[in-house]
């Protein structure tokens, strides 16, 4: 006797939705209940952000308030105060080419024709150069803006790459010096990898910000700004250190064996053997660990920094807005969410390319 | 003297004294120059200030505490705040990540489509940032005269106001113990090691030491009761102001809901990836054994993920307890604001930093020690762990 074996027919659309979220009574009033939370949830927020919202200053932060909904006013009124800071009016475009500069540097080098080490070097190098001399001015005939006119978008964005950039190389050192074979060494600096990672990123901060300038002799201070970068650079390199470590580790020690073979000096080997295989390994956490710094970068406003978040504090701390903290508070977590959001939707990606490229 | 460094060995230790020679050196010259500045301010160096009274008070503690405490005592109770806050948040994010990553592992599309949402709008924008929200929508919430309420809890701008036992404190410590053990002796018991009897017996024996320890809270409950006031004090006006109850200042509720949303959207992560990392043979083999889905969940799929999870857990709750320093975005006397006061306010900057790193470290260590002991213990002996 022959069997045989006929595929079901193919579920009707009704079924099919049945299925999916009817198929016990459990599942039916899961459903039902996501369903209503979801329709709550977007009708109020839609209600809120976009029916009854105001979003024109015409009437003034009176009719604003007057409103039901959101008072996206405030945003038209002090956009420049959340982007800018404390730059001043006349030089804006400046600050904002500045952050145009950085965004474009980072997509960048987010594409693999620009991932060998000289062209990442030299876009990030060149970019941000650029960012400094738009920043700064006193050449090609822009006007001098000292650092402590700085604020908004562009002062995050300055910390978030000048932090990569110092702590980047800093982590590559940190992770050869931790994998050492002279003991006192890697033990030496595992001690000061250790040490970084258990403290608040807070309290570093604070440390370098405030107690520093007691411990270093006078010429060496440097501006405050500097001095939390770096402090900032070198939390993010303790961190990446660790990562940078892991992905020499999955490095077949038959690699260095054979490259050591072929009598390669040690540069050699690190530099052409050992860096690009573990980097390829290490690129998925790398990028998360780029993606929590961004978010870090917020807590320098602690320090006193007149960066994004604190100035939209400022955005509505004065006069007439005070009321409208919410709206501020979306749009910057707006602005947030853009940046780390794409940052880590592209780590995903990377993630999921190497593992197809790995079968 | 050529030859010498032509040596390895010679050329190796050479390198490793220069390296940790210069690091000490460094160091070094900056603790000398600091003791040098702080001098010349008229603050000398050492640890005497640690018995002088501080002056300035702290805003929530756990310990009585007046301006005329000495430093120690200040520097015990940030501890204890941080500690505190840093448990609050961790009890409450473990409970917000498991619903979201339960939501997201389900087979209900709405479920997940719910948890990836929340999972992504907030892991994305930064915890000060949602620290500060959160403050000011707590701070900009009615003043008590016209406060919501709901349930005998009252939302107002001075904090939340909850029902509360009328007990004194040290007995609602010993209350809070009670049902602690109510919750860890039987988990306790539930080592095979423990207890050779068989697994219903086991169970028996489990629900009564919990019940036993439940009773323990509720007698010393009704022991420590203030004199003729009902069991629960709920709070209510009087005049301008709330009486009774609990009261939860803004700085900790902000604080403490923060690193509930934003922790819980991290831990909900990590029970994803620990559901996602039980093998579906196991989950498969359970089904065709005939148990429910319930027990499939309960018996195989939860201890696994739960071995899988435990690690990264860990590092998290570390993490978690060092977001605590967001206290002084808004204020919260954590352990980290104090060692700042007492930098502003007695200018032992030196000391304060040194005790900071150490207190850290201490966290951290114990921390990581309880986790590694916990991790051990429910470990699989042998090989039984493979999809």
């Amino acid at each position: 006797m022959e069997m045989v074996v006929v595929a079901p027919p193919a579920p009707g659309r009704l079924e099919d939705l049945r299925r999916r979220f009817f198929a016990t009574p459990l599942q039916a009033v899961l459903s039902l209940a996501c369903l209503a939370i979801m329709v709550f949830l977007v009708w109020k927020l839609l209600n809120w952000a976009v029916f009854s919202a105001v979003f024109t200053t015409s009437g003034g932060p009176e009719a604003c308030q007057a409103a039901a909904g959101a008072c996206w006013s405030v945003i038209a009124a002090r956009w420049r105060i959340i982007f800018f800071g404390l730059y001043p009016y006349e030089e804006q475009w400046r600050s904002a080419l500045a952050c145009v500069a950085v965004v474009v540097m980072t997509v960048l080098s987010c594409i693999p024709a620009f991932w060998t080490g000289r062209r990442i070097a030299l876009v990030w190098g060149a970019g941000t150069s650029l960012f400094y001399v738009l920043m700064k001015g006193g050449v090609l005939g822009l006007a001098h803006v000292g650092e402590e006119a700085w604020g908004g978008l562009a002062l995050t964005l300055f910390i978030f790459v000048t932090t990569c950039l110092i702590g980047f190389p800093l982590a590559i050192c940190l992770a050869l010096l931790r994998r050492s074979e002279l003991p006192w060494i890697s033990r030496t600096t595992g001690l000061i990898i250790d040490g970084v990672r258990s403290l608040p990123l807070i309290s570093i901060l604070f440390t370098f910000a405030v107690v520093l300038p007691f411990a270093l002799p006078q010429w060496l201070q440097g501006d405050k700004l500097y001095r939390v970068i770096l402090g900032s650079a070198l939390f993010f390199s303790a961190y990446q250190a660790e990562i940078v470590r892991g992905g020499m580790q999955g490095v077949a020690t038959g690699q260095e064996e054979a490259a050591m073979a072929l009598g390669m000096r040690y540069w050699q080997r690190v530099s052409r053997i050992l860096l690009p295989q573990a980097m390829r390994n290490a690129m998925p956490a790398t990028i998360n660990q780029f993606v929590i710094s961004f978010k870090e970068t917020s807590l320098v406003v602690i320090v006193g920094f007149f960066e994004i978040l604190a100035s939209g504090n400022a955005a509505y701390g004065t006069g007439e807005w005070r009321f409208a903290y919410v709206e501020v508070y979306a749009f910057i977590a707006f602005i947030y969410f853009i940046f780390v959001f794409s940052l880590s939707r592209y780590g995903a990606f990377l993630e999921r390319r190497m593992s197809v490229s790995e079968r | 003297m050529v030859s010498l460094l032509r040596n390895q060995k010679v050329r190796n230790a050479l390198l490793q004294v220069l390296y940790v020679g210069s690091i000490a050196a460094m160091v070094l010259a900056g603790i000398v120059i600091a003791r040098r500045n702080l001098a010349d301010q008229g603050i000398t160096s050492g640890f005497d200030f640690l018995f002088k009274s501080t002056g300035w008070d702290v805003n929530f503690s756990l310990l009585p505490a007046t301006a005329n405490d000495p430093y120690w005592w200040y520097f015990l109770i940030g501890i204890i705040n941080t500690l505190f806050l840093g448990s609050v948040g961790l009890i409450l994010a473990t409970i917000v990540g498991t619903i979201v990553g339960l939501a997201r592992t389900s087979s209900n599309d709405l479920a997940r489509l719910l948890g990836r949402t929340y999972v992504d709008i907030f892991r994305n924008i930064p915890l000060i940032l949602q620290v500060f929200f959160w403050y000011a929508i707590i701070t900009h919430l009615p003043t008590p005269r016209s406060a919501h309420e709901a349930w005998g809890f009252l939302l107002t701008s001075r904090g939340l106001y909850i029902p509360f036992p009328n007990v004194g404190s040290a007995a609602f410590a010993a209350a809070t113990l009670a049902v602690i053990a109510a919750i860890v002796l039987p988990a306790w018991l539930g080592r095979t090691s423990r207890l050779a009897q068989p697994i219903g017996q086991r169970r028996t024996i489990q629900f009564a030491a919990a019940a036993a320890a439940l009773a323990c809270a509720a007698i010393i409950l009704a022991i420590g009761r203030m004199p003729d006031t009902p069991l629960l004090d709920f709070p209510a006006l009087q005049g301008l102001n709330l009486r009774g109850g609990l009261r939860i200042p803004p700085e900790f509720a902000t604080l403490a809901i923060a690193i509930a949303i934003y922790g819980g959207s991290y831990i909900a992560e990590i029970v994803r990836g620990g559901f996602k990392a039980v093998g579906t043979g196991q989950v498969e083999a359970a089904l065709s054994l005939g148990l429910s889905p319930w027990r499939v969940f309960t018996l195989v799929r939860l201890p696994l993920a739960l071995r899988a999870m435990l690690p990264i857990l860990a590092n998290q709750y570390v993490w978690l307890m060092k977001a605590t320093t967001m206290g002084i975005a808004v204020g919260f006397t954590d352990f980290f604001m104090i060692v700042a006061l007492t930098i502003n306010h007695s200018g032992q900057t030196l000391e304060a930093i040194g005790i900071l790193m150490a207190g850290f470290l201490a966290i951290n260590l114990s921390l990581a020690a309880v986790f590694n002991r916990i991790n051990k213990a429910i470990a699989l002996k042998g090989n039984q762990l493979r999809g």
